[in-house]
């Protein structure tokens, strides 16, 4: 008894912990942000001030490697759950030749270390005499993107049941008809999740893109370039925003679900 | 591309079908007829190779060899989507993101039928739904979805509608009152109902026809009293209701009658009710049509007698008794003895004899497992 009474007080305390610790360093960022920070260094706190807020775009480079990185992710994350929601059909449904061949090999981008991934595409690149760039950037991150679409999609796909697609058949629906108005509206929630996962990694990918980028700068690559001499303020806005934005989705999405379900319970 | 269906069922053939997955044969060898406006079971135990026929027939498969005729049309690699048919499957496949009212109208839209809401609306209060309109398939019980699973099918006007279990996932209540709404619906639109099913009761109580189906093949077919007072086979006699069977030589021939002799007793059949008219014959007769007596019965020309035997068990269903007499050299017979006077009639253990009418007696074509040459 009296060993549950100590876990009840230790178990809050320990996540509270565990939270802050998570925490520390947006927290940072985020109050950084709205530092007073002369020149491009933000490390010292210098007073408070909206401005950095205002004029985002006031550092030459933060905002177009912003847009580039927004651009890769968009057109990755794209070809990526195109592809992979495609694969991953296939992979439940059919029986073909090298099947598992092809499931296995769809593993492996992501069992792979990325410095290894990485290196070997910027070797096979420059083998092939292609030049680095927004297209050697945008085929890297699709290929590891995929992989994590097909895992996400095929999870949906296998409990999707063929007889509603059956039945779809049997109501007069071409293949066609059967695809979008059966087979996708069931999957959708399994692509949009797979969409938002490949769109995080390649807007959040460092080592791949830093072999493979030429002279183009992604938002990742100009913070690290930046962070040798001090990272500025504006990034720690553009930082804070992508957060912001990414909390306000969630916290969306949950609210939504959350009224769908009442919406549902009220008709019992 | 709108087209409306022909208003009545079309008649239904299939020839010489053949269905071959790997590594087993589903369907060996099928023809069928099912007229137009008629409700039609195909029973059989599961694996049967009956839900296999009813997907050849939607076109969910392909048949190995074999057509498929659609009144006159052949129709045997025909896409599903663009065969007059429809199916009410097993497990309703109703589709969870539509609303019950969308789902019934799915098939009208897809089709470019003009006012297909009025018409979905039509079809739901047909199966008495109209309230439940803008639902979702997953807010319904299993009952009101099997009831949109129907409305669904029947909105298109099918020239066939195909039942998959429809009933199976039921409980003994609903089951029996959906069966009887059924019934109804199909007298009401008139169209051609084909019921797959291995509940022999639905069967009987439902159809027109009754085929009964076994290993791939059609055993017999016809009116479910046909089947039932006549049954061709060993199969059909113990899967459609309860048979006691006998085996025996063929000992004696008359110009109407037939006699086979099981352990010093002879047992007659009429001609007519006799598929096989020499050698080691199979002679049945129902439970109900057979009689104990406590002292042997006076022998008659019109009667089979059996015994004496003992009586193993008894066991109360309520409107009847069931006994397991055991008669040497024979075996168990079991006699149903209505519960019109006081229950039971006879006890455990005591002394009986059997007895059934000449011409209650059926002669099959073939011999039960385990009594083949």
């Amino acid at each position: 008894m009296k060993k549950l009474r100590l876990g009840r007080r230790i178990l809050p305390l320990y996540s509270l912990l565990a939270l802050v610790y998570l925490l520390i360093p947006i927290a940072y960022t985020i109050a950084f942000s709205f530092n007073n920070s002369k020149g491009r260094t933000n490390t010292t706190w210098q007073g408070f001030t909206f401005s950095k807020w205002g004029d985002v775009c006031n550092q030459a480079g933060i905002c177009e490697a912003f847009g580039n990185s927004l651009f890769i992710g968009a057109v990755s994350t794209l070809v990526a759950t195109v592809l992979g929601t495609a694969i991953a059909i296939a992979l439940v449904r059919y029986r073909f030749k090298f099947r598992s061949l092809v499931s296995l090999s769809l593993f492996l981008p992501m069992a792979t270390p990325e410095v290894v991934m990485g290196a070997g595409l910027a070797a096979l690149f420059f083998n092939l005499g292609a030049e680095q760039g927004f297209a050697t950037i945008i085929i890297s991150h699709v290929m590891f993107c995929l992989s994590f679409v097909v895992v996400t999609v095929k999870a949906r796909v296998q409990t999707l049941d063929p007889v509603l697609e059956e039945a779809g058949r049997d109501l007069y629906a071409n293949p066609a008809q059967v695809f979008w108005r059966i087979t996708f509206p069931l999957l959708l929630p399994g692509i949009v999740s797979a969409a938002l996962l490949s769109f995080a990694l390649s807007f959040d990918d460092f080592i791949i893109t830093y072999f493979n980028a030429g002279p183009v700068t992604t938002f990742p690559l100009l913070i690290y370039v930046a962070a040798s001499k001090g990272v500025p303020a504006e990034t720690n806005v553009i930082a804070s925003g992508v957060f912001l934005l990414a909390i306000f989705t969630v916290i969306g999405t949950q609210i939504a679900s959350n009224a769908r379900a009442r919406r549902h319970a009220k008709f019992n | 591309m709108a087209k409306e269906f022909v208003p009545a069922g079309a008649d239904l053939e299939l020839r010489g079908i053949r269905k071959e997955f790997p590594g087993f044969t589903a369907i060996e060898n099928l023809d069928l007829q099912i007229p137009a406006g008629e409700f039609f079971a195909l029973l059989g135990p599961s694996g049967c190779g009956k839900t296999t026929t009813l997907r050849i027939i939607a076109g969910l498969e392909e048949p190995t060899s074999g057509q498929v005729m659609l009144g006159g049309q052949d129709v045997t690699f025909t896409k599903p989507h663009e065969r007059p048919v429809n199916t009410v499957f097993q497990s309703y496949a109703l589709f969870p993101h539509m609303s019950i009212l969308e789902n019934v109208a799915f098939g009208l839209r897809r089709r470019k039928i003009e006012n297909p809401i009025p018409k979905a609306m039509d079809a739901l209060n047909l199966v008495e739904l109209g309230y439940a309109a803008e639902r979702r398939p997953q807010q319904l019980s299993g009952g009101q979805q099997q009831r949109v699973a129907l409305a669904r099918a029947l909105v298109n006007r099918p020239s066939l509608l195909l039942l998959d279990e429809p009933l199976g996932a039921l409980d003994l209540k609903l089951r029996r009152q959906m069966q009887i709404e059924l019934k109804a619906i199909q007298m009401e639109v008139g169209l051609t109902f084909l019921h797959v099913t291995h509940d022999q009761e639905e069967a009987m109580d439902m159809a027109d026809t009754v085929a009964v189906m076994h290993k791939g093949r059609i055993e017999q077919m016809g009116a479910p009293e046909a089947l039932y007072e006549r049954p061709k086979t060993a199969f059909v006699a113990k899967f459609l209701g309860q048979s006691n069977i006998f085996v025996g030589q063929a000992v004696e021939s008359s110009a109407n009658s037939l006699a086979i002799e099981i352990a010093g007793t002879k047992l007659s059949v009429p001609k007519h009710r006799a598929e096989k008219q020499s050698g080691k014959i199979a002679l049945g007769v129902r439970p109900e049509k057979a009689f104990f007596h406590h002292e042997a019965p006076a022998t008659s020309p019109d009667l089979n007698i059996l015994g004496p035997g003992e009586i193993k068990d008894i066991r109360f269903t309520g409107v009847s008794n069931q006994y397991l007499i055991e008669i040497p050299n024979v075996g168990d017979l079991i006699v149903f003895a209505q519960n019109v006077g006081m229950s039971p009639v006879a006890e455990l253990g005591q002394q009986v004899w059997v007895s059934f009418k000449v011409e209650h007696t059926f002669g099959l074509s073939d011999l039960p497992a385990g009594d083949e040459d």
